[in-house]
């Protein structure tokens, strides 16, 4: 089937086998293997990518289903060589260690600033609890989000300003 | 991108690191993300039962499948000779089953295809009939002398493997019947895996012109992998490219041979086209190597001061249908003999017996240096049943047991010469931290009140850093560990290892050491490790064993290479030899601080100013065997509230003060810390892989096997105190599973804590919320 779909602003089509997956889409089709896969039980979030915003697990979806939708991944983060804030925070504060779960971890995390820009700790703990880690014990990503968070607010001001 | 620092004597601080900068951009390079032109994709059959003779095998339909290229089964296999591969244990492993199969999802036929689904599809279509036979789970059912042999293919008829002792029986005996107090328990360290979110897997790429095999492998340590091979399939070794990319986390998982990377390997060379295999989640918890499953029964003994006596440990250990263990050739129930601890025991005797069972082959070293995390956790939770029972401060019996700190280097009754250590300055800090005497103050209150707190301590002492070349070694190669140093004429350095990190920030703390040798910044030392064709010869990263070993060995290397560059610098500086000074970062006449030349300096110097006579360049390589191993420890404490209704102990707090000798970089060593924590929490209260009677895996995947979430993960207080190993060439001791090691008997001893109102003193782990529960409620406190 041919499927055509906006993956980090760009118009990307493919051809997949109606069974192809979401994350096979992605890591195989269009090259960009910043998404990983760790399970297939839908339990470790390595493969967390956003459909039109909202984070799914890539290994859940199929790749016909987002026809003509749009696709973020980690490669789509950075801005024009800027490193988004979440990126930064996740070296800053060593939110990673084998940076196997970094990439759905973001992913999730910046969908969580986008609908709440202030969260509280217990708010991040909970956003990420479907992103499995076994290597940080989750507490440096907590710090993380909480770097990038003040940081996304800033970027929205100013966005805002200009708009103004 | 200007994150990274650019300071100079970058040992001891919090460095960012280098990897990130790939790591954050989704720009790291794991095996799956390598594809090669003309690649196809290998799937395993796997057996449905634990225990089955193998009747037939028919592959007629899944050949037929159009895109499917080949099919494999055992009785190809052993036309070449590679149905069995030897594993690291020195007992033999099926890759693919011949007549039998001997625990559930074993390796049976292996289909390569155009794609990951064809080949799955294939798999589908072999078809195997199966006559199953009589199944053991339990180790010590499988040692009476009635159960059914389950290795037909050995000569004894039995299903013990090797029995192991270290100490004296007599005198242990002796001196426990002469105890005043003797505590009992037995105490079971359940099945678990180490489970990192990468999966195994492998791409094998056989060159037939060349005959060269490059072979990407998910691997901790690259050389070894290489030299099994090349005995294993007889190929000759300098035509094995082994390359282990990015590691997406091991914990030891990624230290063994997998019949998927053997059938892959076979499947390229047959085909001459790159075959790739990589695991699924539950091909990953039910066949690539669990960890522990010991069951220890152990007695404690004390004076009637509360002083211990002396210490006994029989161990039955389940090592699955093959003994797959990841262990020292000399050392087959690993380093269990730390069983002694932090404490000053007059004498002690400690057995293992293996049995095999049908099981998943294994006994790895999960996040641990072979099997003390059980010693550990066997040792400290004797240590807080023996508190109960004298009705003493678990906190004070420790501080009167523990192995002084003028006492070291210490010999401890298994034989093992402990480094250094001030264990009562390590539990006074986490004591304060946590504010011990006002917990155990609230701890009454709330008694008095019906309620469940507890407060657990464990004061634990590692052994990592395998190992002297005298007694360490595997399949005969000695554990040592090397380092290669290759300055540029710019002074800019490229530095080689034996190792390969999977997470623990080699990239930078070796840069650290290095640069800190040479009086250059971490920037200017790139560190690579993984590749076998550029990398010295090295036994690979686990057991905490790569500061110790190859962190020394980058050190020395370093001081050769200032060696070299102290000669080169006198000739600059028109001074004789002995006559240059090192300050750290520059070379300068003695005396005349001012007269100085860089390391960069000098660099260029080696490659176009030369003193007359000398060789070029500048470079130097060191294989570094450890004089002795290094003895991390620490003292954690835990705070537990248990729920009446549910059975759920939550952690409140927990204080970890970690003594791992010299910290190159705090950063890294303190998110070492909290991964192992989280770790050792899991194996407390969460992760088991359990079978039932019939040799079922009732955790196949991560819907039943239960690693923490951020959401359980409790929060973590850290700290450190610094007694550097007197023998390493910085002071460093290894880190990365002293956390996991010391935790668990600190979670299991709060849980203790809290119900040994009830008269409870031992409880299997992993506590989960049912257990704890069914005690209550046998006590009517439920609520
Ligand atoms: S790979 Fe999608 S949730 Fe694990
Ligand atoms: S950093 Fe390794 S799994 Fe998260």
């Amino acid at each position: 089937m041919l499927i055509s779909v906006t993956v980090n602003g760009q118009e990307r089509t493919a051809d997949v086998e109606p069974r192809t997956l979401l994350c096979y889409l992605v890591r195989d089709e269009l090259s960009l293997t910043g998404t990983h896969v760790g399970c297939d039980t839908t339990s470790c979030g390595a493969c967390t990518v956003l459909l039109d915003g909202v984070p799914v697990k890539s290994c859940t979806v199929l790749a016909v289903q987002v026809d003509g939708q749009e696709l973020m991944t980690v490669e789509g983060l950075e801005q024009a060589g800027d490193l988004h804030p979440l990126q930064k925070g996740f070296w800053e504060s060593h939110g990673l260690q084998c940076g196997f779960c970094t990439p759905g971890m973001l992913m999730t995390t910046y969908a969580l600033l986008e609908r709440n820009p202030d969260p509280t700790e217990d708010e991040i703990r909970r956003a990420i609890s479907g992103n499995l880690c076994r290597c940080t014990g989750y507490q440096n990503i907590v710090k993380a989000v909480q770097y990038a968070a003040p940081l996304v607010r800033e970027k929205r001001e100013a966005a805002r300003e200009v708009a103004r | 991108m200007a994150l990274e620092t650019t300071e100079l004597r970058p040992l001891g601080k919090s460095i960012k690191r280098k990897e990130d900068a790939r790591l954050v951009r989704g720009q790291g390079r794991f095996l799956d993300d390598i594809k090669l032109p003309r690649m196809l994709y290998l799937a395993l059959v796997r057996s449905p039962y634990a225990h089955a003779r193998i009747v037939g095998i028919d592959t007629a339909r899944a050949r037929a499948l159009p895109g499917v290229h080949l099919v494999l089964t055992g009785e190809d296999l052993a036309k070449l000779n590679l149905a069995w591969m030897p594993t690291l244990a020195g007992d033999k492993q099926m890759v693919l089953a011949t007549d039998k199969v001997l625990f559930q999802y074993q390796e049976v036929a292996a289909v390569i295809a155009d794609t990951r689904a064809l080949a799955e599809d294939g798999a589908a279509l072999v078809e195997v009939t199966y006559d199953p036979l009589p199944v053991v789970v339990d180790p010590r059912r499988a040692l009476e002398p009635d159960a059914p042999v389950l290795r037909d293919d050995r000569e004894q008829r039995d299903n013990h493997i090797f029995h192991w002792e270290v100490g004296e029986r007599a005198a242990t005996d002796e001196a426990l019947r002469a105890s005043a107090v003797v505590v009992k328990e037995s105490i079971r360290m359940p099945r678990v895996h180490p489970a990192p979110v990468e999966p195994c897997g492998c791409i094998a790429d056989y060159d037939g012109a060349m005959g060269k095999l490059t072979w990407y492998v998910t691997s901790q340590a690259p050389h070894a992998h290489r030299t099994v091979l090349a005995m294993v399939a007889g190929l000759p070794e300098h035509k094995i490219h082994v390359i282990s990319p990015d590691v997406g986390g091991g914990f030891g998982n990624k230290v063994p041979v997998f019949p998927g990377y053997v059938a892959a390997i076979v499947g390229s060379i047959s085909l001459g086209r790159p075959v790739k295999w990589v695991e699924t989640r539950t091909e990953n918890l039910t066949s690539t190597n669990f960890a522990r499953d010991y069951f220890m029964d152990v007695e404690l003994g004390a004076d009637d001061k509360g002083r211990v006596t002396a210490l006994k440990v029989t161990t039955v250990a389940d090592h699955g249908a093959f003994d797959a263990a990841a262990d020292p050739t000399k050392y087959p129930a690993g380093l269990f003999s730390i069983v002694t601890g932090s404490y000053d025991f007059p004498t002690a005797f400690a057995e293992v017996d293996a049995a095999y069972t049908n099981k998943a082959p294994g006994g790895i070293a999960y996040r641990c240096s072979f099997r003390v995390t059980e010693a550990s956790f066997l040792i400290e939770r004797a240590m807080n049943s023996l508190a109960l029972k004298l009705g003493v401060d678990p906190a004070d019996l420790r501080f009167q047991n523990f192995i002084g700190s003028d006492r070291f280097p210490y010999d401890s009754p298994l034989g093992w010469t402990y480094d250094s250590g001030n264990y009562a300055a390590t539990l006074n800090r986490a004591l304060d931290m946590i504010d011990y005497r006002a917990l155990r103050q609230e701890q009454a209150e709330r008694r008095a009140r019906g309620e469940f707190m507890g407060i657990g301590i464990s004061t634990f002492t590692e052994i990592v850093g395998a190992g002297p070349s005298q007694s360490f070694d595997i399949l005969g190669i000695k554990m040592f560990d090397s380092c290669e140093i290759r300055v540029h004429p710019t002074g800019k350095v490229i530095a080689r290892l034996g190792t390969r990190h999977q997470g623990q920030g080699h990239e930078t703390t070796f840069a650290q050491i290095i640069a800190e040798e040479l009086g250059l910044s971490t920037e200017d030392v790139l560190v690579e490790e993984g590749d076998t064709d550029t990398a010295p010869y090295g036994l690979g990263t686990y057991a905490s064993r790569s500061t110790p070993t190859a962190g020394g060995a980058a050190a020395l290397a370093a001081r050769r290479v200032r060696d070299k560059g102290r000669k080169i610098a006198a000739h600059l500086l028109e001074v004789s030899d002995d006559e240059v000074e090192w300050d750290g970062q520059r070379f300068y006449a003695a005396g005349a601080p001012e007269h100085a030349v860089s390391m960069a300096e000098v660099s260029l110097a080696a490659y176009t100013n030369l003193p007359a006579g000398m060789e070029p360049g500048l470079e130097a390589t060191f294989y570094y065997d450890p004089p002795n191993l290094t003895f991390p420890n620490g003292a954690y404490v835990a705070v537990v509230d248990i729920d009446k209704g549910t059975g759920e102990a939550k952690v409140r707090r927990f204080v970890a003060v970690d003594d791992c000798g010299t910290v190159i970089n705090p950063m890294v060593v303190e998110g070492q810390i909290h991964g192992g924590l989280t770790e050792g929490f899991a194996i407390a209260f969460m992760q088991e892989i359990a079978f039932d009677e019939d040799g079922n895996c009732l955790a196949p995947n991560f819907t039943e096997y239960l690693v923490p979430t951020a959401v359980e993960a409790p929060k973590w207080e850290t700290d450190r105190t610094v007694t550097p190993s007197p023998h390493h060439p910085i002071g460093a001791k290894g880190v990365g599973e002293s956390p996991n090691v010391g935790s668990p008997a600190a979670f299991a001893n709060a849980v203790m804590d809290a119900l040994s109102p009830l008269g409870v003193t031992n409880l299997d782990i992993p506590l989960f919320p049912w257990k704890i529960w069914e005690v209550l409620r046998q006590h009517g406190v439920t609520e």
